[in-house]
């Protein structure tokens, strides 16, 4: 399966979806130009995933800041990871957050509330 | 045409602006359009000024986050109108100001007057939510809205209303029988809670 590995920017998430490795991770800063197209082909990288899952699959999460508009598209990638679950598969989010930072872990919170996966919250220094 | 006194004028006019900005104690202003470009140097530029000056990291967040939304509700907000009206292609004004207890972000940009009473429900609705509700609502959003062709979620005032705690506070000043200016400002408490 086909590695995606995007840099981050100042506007824009580092992202690494390395299915061979079992590294899937977003992190960073998110407040792309274009939210959609930005996260299309991370939400086309799991359709293709769920096909042919890792026995265990963990996604972190290790965001700093991210828009509202960022925020929907957030979502629609942790709905994919709650059909992942739906099917059988065991999937862990794990949402890392700044340790003083009691938005993003709420952020987590609420995710957790809404998508039917388990969830861990990490909190880092 | 007495191109001196023009220009003298305009200086004067110049320092008095100097010293309204002073007074009002504005750390910013822009008039224009407002782009992703704008957005991304706007926030850098307040967010290394608020670093140099030793702003709490959860002060310094927030005014991030107010002003991402605040540049952006512009930008998605420009292509409605389909008038050439330099009012109306998007644009508008942006401030920053920092007093002694608190940060304000402040925008206006031109609405039409059958916007008014859309937005003036969307903010009082908000206005009167408490954070449990703001958080429900923000939820329900997130979960059954869509994003416009511009990208808008319809989170931003949401999400200001959670982030600075503070009711949203707004006004229109009339520009025309079909429009208003409509003017958006929020603070941010420099206390660090």
């Amino acid at each position: 399966m086909e590695t995606i590995k995007i840099q981050g920017t100042e506007d824009t998430p580092k992202i690494i979806l390395d299915a061979e490795n079992e590294i899937l991770e977003i992190s960073g800063r998110s407040l792309p130009e274009d939210v959609s197209s930005f996260y299309e082909p991370v939400l086309n990288w799991l359709n293709d995933y769920a096909e042919n899952p890792a026995t265990k699959t963990v996604f972190n999460f290790k965001l700093t800041y991210f828009n509202t508009a960022s925020s929907k598209l957030l979502l629609d990638i942790l709905m994919k990871l709650e059909e992942l679950h739906e099917k059988g598969n065991e999937v862990v989010i794990r949402w890392h957050y700044p340790e003083d930072d009691e938005d993003m872990a709420e952020a987590g919170e609420e995710y957790a509330d809404i998508v039917d996966v388990p969830f861990e919250q990490v909190s880092y220094q | 045409m007495d191109n001196k006194k023009d220009v003298k004028g305009f200086l004067e006019f110049v320092y008095e602006f100097y010293k309204s900005m002073k007074a009002h104690e504005i750390t910013l202003v822009y008039e224009g359009e407002i782009t992703h470009q704008i957005t991304k140097a706007f926030t850098s530029l307040t967010e290394s000024n608020m670093s140099k000056e030793d702003e709490p990291n959860s002060v310094q967040r927030k005014v991030f986050h107010v002003m991402v939304e605040c540049l952006q509700n512009i930008s998605k907000h420009a292509d409605d109108f389909t008038s050439n009206d330099y009012l109306f292609s998007g644009r508008g004004i942006f401030l920053v100001s920092k007093g002694e207890n608190e940060y304000s972000v402040t925008t206006g940009n031109a609405v039409e007057n059958d916007k008014i009473e859309y937005l003036t429900e969307l903010l009082e609705n908000i206005n009167r939510m408490d954070k449990e509700e703001l958080k429900e609502l923000y939820k329900k959003q997130m979960k059954e809205g869509r994003l416009s062709e511009k990208g808008g979620a319809g989170l931003g005032f949401i999400d200001i209303k959670r982030k600075t705690n503070k009711e949203l506070e707004y006004h229109f000043l009339p520009i025309s029988d079909d429009t208003s200016f409509f003017l958006l400002t929020s603070t941010i408490s420099r206390s660090d809670n």
